[in-house]
């Protein structure tokens, strides 16, 4: 108890209220035009789009294309219940984000065991399968609209559910990473070889990590159906698993601060450069470009590292001392 | 009964035998050295007893226990680690990261008390902080715990790997070429500390290396390998004069 109140957390916890706090303020104050505000809950589930996925790609070190599948199942359980059930929303919400996370998570799973044996451009291609079966799958299940859609799903998310799932996803993920749980999955990324040797059950771990992002996938998936009322199977196509990837890639990989700030950006650019929106995947491709270029640059990460992290100033400091 | 125990052990990549009936037995506390000229089969022996690659003859024994055919992972939860000869570091972590990777198998607080951050995640985070600054220490690079990995020098890198192997709790460690790549000052840095860790540690060691001053200085036993054949076996100084050993290395 006493290093969960540590001076950190406290802080961090201060950080989260004040945001949250601060965009009420402003939301109540009439500040936002209703352009602004329809995308304060679409920014949330990009984020937590972002963010599980970064647990795939960031920290397993695979290449996942197929996470607007997830979303697509978890969508899909969720909003049936909600369409289906007649319960009040409080009770109904959470327990249509838990079977989608759920149902979603099964599906990472099934996605996990090829991933045991493949690697790179392989399994790449195997989860842009997967989200595409997925995808012709709703489209011809009746029983889901087909691609007409599913229609009349409760609109229940709002700014405050979203910001809560966020918060949620971030320290979820979080704490995963900084556990020996997620030392181990980082360790495969970086040398398969050598966390075996080390003992590390390699098989378990990559599984985790593809059902953890799943279950997250699926929860965002459900909060998005809440969002608009309405679920179109041709919204979870290949583009939309791009986008989340490009979030993580743009927010530098392995770095959740990172993925948090690209979805924020990936999601609202399109809306500033709406007088440019024929430009618009052109300038998308600038800026990743400019992004991989820089994050690949020596001189630039040793500003971000003079910039933002102490720890790494100490490193520097000591490197070149040994230099001298 | 010796701690390792290996039987007519044997490998073929199709028609190559990279190995064929190798035989050793290593007491339990002693440093063993595996020599060769490049290409003998000295690294695919530490591949076939560390599970990388499967064995097409023969059996090996840790400790009584049978450990033919298990796979990598299992064969580390028996007792027998080791490093690379190309450098296999977890280069993204940090080192005291890469340390307590090694030390993963020994806490066992669950996934759900690593995500909700229950008693038993500090606890046992403080002793693996606690255990991997006692192994960074003997190879005195606590002071960089920090870094990443793939920032520390060679010969510190070379040590993190040796640090990260111990993690794990071995009762064998295998070193593969500990000093490639150091100048005589590292090596001799090395040969001290080595031994320490077979003193310190109760640690049984193989190791390959073409240094022969740190072969015939801290080995008590050693085995020549040519051509995935074993040429002689025993005492340093004798297997180092044996005529057939210098043909090997120079040609007639």
């Amino acid at each position: 108890m006493k290093q969960l109140l540590s001076k950190k957390n406290l802080f961090l916890l201060a950080v989260i209220a004040v945001i949250y706090a601060v965009l009420f303020a402003l939301d109540a104050q009439g500040f936002f035009s209703r352009q602004a505000k329809a995308l304060l809950v679409p920014i949330g589930i990009n984020i937590i789009l972002a963010v599980s996925l970064s647990l795939i790609v960031g920290f397993l070190g695979e290449l996942s294309l197929g996470h607007a599948g997830f979303m697509s199942v978890g969508a899909y359980t969720g909003c049936m219940l909600t369409v289906n059930l007649d319960l009040p929303m409080y009770i109904e919400l959470p327990l249509a984000m838990l079977m989608g996370g759920i149902v979603a998570a099964i599906f990472g799973v099934i996605i996990g065991i090829p991933a045991l044996r493949l690697r790179g451009d392989y399994l790449a291609i195997v989860t842009l399968a997967f989200g595409e079966i997925i995808r012709s799958i709703f489209n011809n299940l009746s029983v889901v609209g087909g691609s007409g859609g599913l229609n009349g799903i409760p609109k229940y998310s709002n700014y405050t559910i979203v910001y809560i799932m966020l918060v949620i996803t971030i320290i979820v993920i979080t704490n995963l990473v900084n556990s020996r749980h997620g030392r181990a999955i980082c360790s495969i990324r970086d040398n398969k070889i050598a966390a075996e040797s080390m003992g590390i059950p390699v098989v378990y771990y990559k599984l985790l990590a593809f059902v953890v992002a799943a279950f997250f996938a699926g929860i965002a998936g459900v909060l998005y159906g809440h969002n608009l009322g309405i679920l179109k199977p041709s919204t979870f196509d290949f583009n939309k698993s791009i986008e989340i990837l490009v979030m993580v890639v743009m927010g530098g990989m392995g770095s959740i601060p990172g993925s948090v700030i690209a979805a924020l950006l990936i999601t609202v650019l399109p809306e500033i450069l709406r007088g440019l929106q024929d430009y618009r995947m052109l300038i998308y491709a600038v800026v990743l470009i400019v992004m991989m270029l820089l994050n690949n640059n020596a001189k630039f990460n040793s500003f971000k590292q003079r910039v933002f992290s102490k720890k790494a100033k100490k490193q520097g400091a000591d490197l070149a001392k040994e230099g001298e | 009964m010796s701690l390792l125990e290996v039987k007519n052990l044997g490998i073929h990549f199709g028609g190559l035998r990279a190995v064929d009936g190798f035989n050793v037995s290593i007491e339990q506390g002693s440093l063993y050295g595996l020599i060769g000229p490049n290409g003998a089969g000295k690294t695919t022996v530490f591949n076939l007893l560390t599970g990388v690659y499967q064995p097409t003859a023969g059996t090996f024994f840790l400790d009584g226990e049978n450990l033919t055919g298990h796979s990598t992972m299992e064969i580390s939860h028996r007792g027998i680690a080791r490093t690379f000869q190309n450098i296999r570091l977890f280069t993204k972590m940090s080192v005291l990261d890469n340390v307590k990777v090694g030390l993963h198998r020994h806490v066992k607080y669950s996934l759900a008390s690593g995500i909700f951050r229950l008693p038993s995640y500090f606890r046992d985070e403080q002793e693996l902080n606690e255990r991997a600054r006692k192994l960074l220490e003997v190879f005195d690079l606590y002071g960089e715990k920090d870094f990443l990995a793939s920032n520390l020098p060679y010969g510190k890198q070379r040590k993190l790997e040796i640090a990260r192997a111990l993690a794990t709790s071995p009762k064998l460690l295998l070193l593969d070429e500990p000093a490639a790549g150091m100048n005589p000052n590292e090596t001799a840095e090395l040969m001290e500390t080595i031994r320490f860790v077979r003193d310190e540690f109760n640690m049984t060691i193989l190791l390959i290396e073409h240094d022969m001053k740190l072969v015939s200085g801290i080995c008590e036993e050693i085995t020549v390998l040519n051509f995935g054949q074993m040429l002689a076996q025993g005492k340093p100084s004798d297997v180092l004069n044996d005529p057939k050993v210098v043909v090997a290395y120079l040609g007639e």
